[in-house]
């Protein structure tokens, strides 16, 4: 089938602002938005530049804005899609070129939440083990890979880069949970900046974003919540009456 | 290009509009009982000028724009409060803009009544 899709490019060399630039290219209609576009880098023009290594929805390189929604171009039927599919860079981070964000500032605040084992235990000799149900809590948390479709989707970040993002909330949320970690109150005194989970406002466009069907609201309500009841609890046990 | 969201986005998008909108009410609100102490021909000339039918239609998005502004806010307020309640959101919302018919439907009859039946 014949496919038009339009593309915002931007070359930082050349352009002063992005412009959008049409191409019609031949696929079949179960190919994914990133075989059209290998197919306009491959057949029309050479100089188009956007990430992607897996091709296979794992390594989160590819994501961009596709009809107005943060998806990954290798995840995304074209069959799916309304014509002309229109491509551009996620939001809110800075255009390197063409569909190439700069991510640097999101991996900064990824590493922030460290996103490690954190405990003071002496390594054991075999695994650190914990039950199933343990292990369960943080199960939804541990699917993500960091493609940042959750964080340019929202309106709280486009509004102030410096707040932390879904994105890191989630990689926090994934050790804070686990039974084996003892970082949780480092890391929730980082989260609980005026740049942490409190911008978040509930919109759920990063729950509509994540290509891994991650519960992103659901795990930001919970690191709030474990915020407020950490807040609330007497700091000493309470006097007994007698 | 806008953000194409989904009911999350734009009931978000809803909730800062008819935020702002009642903050700006209030402000005017504020500015035109204050003319009284300008004296009192002057707050009834303001007064006048809400009587017209126009601003009488205005109320009615005002009563509009506060209840949704609550409405919403309860809901989000329960998802806040019960994080498994993000599973259903979209129920949540479709539950919220009924109360909202059945309650503006009503309200708007009954404030537009006036000016229908002249
Ligand atoms: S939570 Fe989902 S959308 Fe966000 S970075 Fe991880 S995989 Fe991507
Ligand atoms: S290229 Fe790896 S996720 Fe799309």
């Amino acid at each position: 089938m014949q496919l038009d899709i339009q593309i915002k490019r931007f070359n930082p060399e050349q352009d002063r602002e992005p412009q959008w630039r049409e191409y019609t290219v031949t696929l079949e209609p179960t190919d994914r938005v990133l075989d059209a576009l290998h197919a306009v880098k491959w057949h029309h023009d050479g100089s188009l530049a956007f990430r992607r290594s897996c091709a296979h929805g794992i390594c989160g390189s590819d994501g961009m804005m596709i009809n107005g929604r943060n998806r990954l171009a290798c995840k995304v039927l074209i069959k799916d899609l309304r014509q002309p599919i229109m491509v551009e860079p996620m939001r809110g981070f800075p255009v390197v070129k063409d569909l190439i964000v700069d991510m640097a500032g999101f991996f900064d605040k990824y590493r922030s939440v460290r996103p490690y084992l954190i405990s003071d235990e002496a390594p054991p000799r075999t695994e650190r083990l914990q039950s199933p149900a343990e292990r369960e809590r943080y199960e939804d948390t541990t699917k993500c890979i960091l493609c940042g479709a959750c964080t340019t989707s929202c309106p709280s970040f486009w509004a102030n880069s410096a707040y932390v993002g879904p994105a890191a909330i989630v990689q926090a949320h994934r050790f804070i949970f686990d039974s084996r970690d003892q970082g949780r109150a480092e890391r929730s005194a980082i989260l609980n900046q005026a740049s942490g989970v409190w911008r978040c406002r509930t919109i759920f466009n990063c729950t509509d974003a994540c290509p891994r069907g991650i519960n992103v609201t659901k795990a930001i309500g919970e690191v709030k919540k474990l915020l407020v009841k950490a807040a609330t609890r007497p700091p000493h046990p309470p006097p007994t009456r007698d | 290009m806008w953000y194409r969201g989904g009911i999350g986005h734009w009931s978000w998008l809803l909730h800062r509009l008819t935020g702002v909108g009642v903050l700006l009410f209030l402000c005017l609100h504020i500015l035109d009982t204050s003319l009284i102490a300008l004296g009192p021909q002057h707050y009834n000339a303001i007064m006048g000028v809400y009587r017209l039918p126009l601003f009488r239609v205005l109320e009615v998005g005002l009563v509009a724009s506060v209840l949704f502004h609550a409405l919403n806010g309860v809901r989000i307020i329960l998802i806040d409060v019960w994080v498994d309640l993000t599973r259903i959101h979209r129920l949540l919302f479709q539950i919220q803009m009924a109360c909202f018919t059945l309650v503006m439907m009503p309200v708007a009859w009954i404030m537009l009544r006036p000016l229908l039946v002249q």
